[in-house]
């Protein structure tokens, strides 16, 4: 299929929305995607003609809202090309996945066990190991990056030892866009022992992984990153790790067998699966993931990169404008700030002309302590963009410094 | 001025604004023309942290009236902050215990005092409040 960027504008109602009386310009992509009518269809669909619970029913509704969940499952596995559909977990999202991978090795972590973590990371992939170094003694490792904002590897390497029990780094950095070399990661960790998980919130939109092929132990991502409603995430976990960690939550769905004396647990994935889930929400990423890959991941992969490198020329035109993240592998994601003037200043001005962007600290305090700044501004693009929408960018942050300086 | 006449005034002011633009222009020059605190009382005692933007704010207490002083590191934030300082410096505790923010909405500045805007400004207000609170005990006592 040709790519067609008004074909795919005309799928998203919300683009055709007026801010502040301007066109509404979109460009917070990296906090979340907005949503293609056949997503918003699926929601409505599900709701008007088939809600019912899964897994327990033996009447028609539920047996069609279980099919269509597990058709769900069984086309996100393929995406992502997990081995077995039972290791693709349905959580609540991402933050919900690191948390129950996190809870599963306090069982196995030891005092003196170390866990590395990256220095390019969102709080929510901070907090979690933090919790869980001071439940279980184990210490906290983490990778330096450099001024480019990238990792440095040799440091990396440096960290690992057989004391090292799990690594943990995002595949693409949110506040930065930088893309982390991760196969080289996983086979590194795994020389010397270590599960990895990768947290693939920020890149499931732009890159489709190969689980297989990378022999991760854990990914997480969630739906909403990637045209598919809130509040629905998955866990990808090997099945031997879906075997040796023990569930996060009980309660139903979860279990084989239940005595006041003893409960034995469901196989995967539903051991992780306890209640009733987000069944929509699931059966909508299921669409939405249909919908990313009929247009093409390529495709997306060759627009988003044009509209990086057409965005990174024009700001960089402004005098006083910084990047932060310029490394060569990187997604569509600039993060900027312009000299003498806050980002919070900016993004007010911008968004009073209709632009959505991002300013702050984008939850990963850590690398705006590493450049000792208070925050950016983010402009994260996503495939529906057009070049158009980066001239209304530039011309708003042109105005916003004339008015600010 | 008593603060109900500072608010009119200002409601005034800003009601010769056509557009917004002109509304910020405005807030920036405010922002900008102020030398609002003593740069030696910036430090982590005055500080309130908005996720998004830095607020300082200094008190202090002469013949009976509350004198307010505060500083951001966003522009935008000062401008704002310009604006609550006229409102509430200079004023009796009581007096700044009793007042209201509404002319905030009237000048078309509401938003930049929502709760979930985080640039500090809501707490700054709550802040001025404490102050106005604790200084009111102290003179009871």
């Amino acid at each position: 299929m040709p790519f067609n960027i008004q074909k795919i504008r005309n799928d998203f109602p919300i683009l055709k929305r007026k801010v502040n009386g301007y066109p509404l310009v979109y460009l917070d992509n990296a906090a979340t995607s907005q949503k293609p009518q056949q997503v918003i269809d699926a929601i409505v669909d599900y709701y008007s003609n088939y809600n019912a619970n899964i897994h327990r029913g033996v009447h028609t509704l539920s047996q069609e809202a279980t099919d269509a969940y597990e058709a769900a499952r069984k086309k996100i596995q393929t995406h992502f090309n997990a081995k077995e559909a039972y290791e693709i977990i349905f959580t609540a999202g991402t933050t919900h996945g690191i948390n129950l991978v996190a809870n599963g090795f306090s069982d196995i972590l030891k005092k003196g066990d170390e866990i590395i973590v990256s220095a390019m990371e969102h709080h929510s992939n901070i907090v979690p190991w933090q919790m869980l170094c001071e439940k279980t003694g184990a210490i906290l490792k983490v990778i330096p990056m450099n001024e480019e904002g990238i990792l440095i590897f040799s440091e990396y390497e440096k960290l690992l030892s057989e004391k090292t029990k799990l690594v943990f780094v995002n595949h693409i950095s949110n506040a930065l866009g930088t893309i982390n070399p991760i196969a080289k990661i996983i086979e590194k960790a795994h020389q010397v022992g270590a599960a990895v998980l990768i947290d693939g919130a920020q890149s499931c939109s732009h890159i489709k992984p190969d689980l297989q092929k990378l022999d991760v132990d854990f990914y997480v991502t969630s739906a909403h990153k990637m045209c598919g409603p809130t509040g629905v995430g998955i866990l990808y976990m090997k099945e031997e790790w879906g075997n040796k960690l023990a569930p996060y939550q009980g309660g139903g769905e979860m279990i084989a067998e239940v005595t006041f004396e003893k409960t034995t647990y469901a196989g995967l994935p539903h051991k992780f699966e306890a209640g009733t889930p987000n069944i929509c929400g699931g059966i909508a990423f299921g669409v939405a993931i249909d919908y990313l890959n009929a247009i093409g991941f390529e495709a997306i992969e060759k627009h988003e990169n044009e509209l990086l490198k057409y965005a990174t020329e024009k700001l960089l035109e402004i005098e006083g404008l910084k990047i932060y993240g310029t490394g060569p592998d990187k997604t569509s994601v600039v993060s900027f700030n312009i000299e003498g003037i806050h980002p919070y200043d900016i993004g007010t001005i911008v968004d009073k002309l209709g632009i959505a962007v991002r300013t702050g600290h984008h939850c990963a305090q850590p690398i705006m302590d590493f450049y000792k700044i208070p925050g950016t501004v983010r402009a994260s693009f996503a495939f529906y963009n057009t070049l158009e929408e980066v001239d209304a960018l530039v011309n708003a942050v042109k105005k916003a410094k004339m008015m600010l300086s | 001025m008593t603060i109900e006449e500072i608010q009119e005034e200002l409601i005034d002011e800003f009601s010769m604004f056509e557009d917004w633009m002109q509304r910020y222009e405005y807030m920036i020059d405010l922002g900008k023309s102020l030398p609002l605190i003593n740069e030696n009382l910036k430090n982590d005692d005055k500080l309130i942290k908005g996720c998004q933007s830095k607020v300082w704010l200094n008190s202090e207490m002469k013949d009976g009236k509350i004198i307010f002083t505060a500083d951001s590191d966003a522009i935008i934030t000062k401008g704002i902050i310009a604006v609550l300082v006229r409102v509430f410096s200079n004023q009796n505790p009581q007096a700044i215990l009793d007042a209201n923010t509404n002319f905030i909405d009237e000048i078309g500045l509401k938003e930049h005092l929502s709760p979930t805007r985080a640039n500090g400004l809501v707490s700054m207000i709550k802040q001025m409040k404490m102050y106005a609170l604790a200084y009111q005990t102290q003179l009871k006592n």
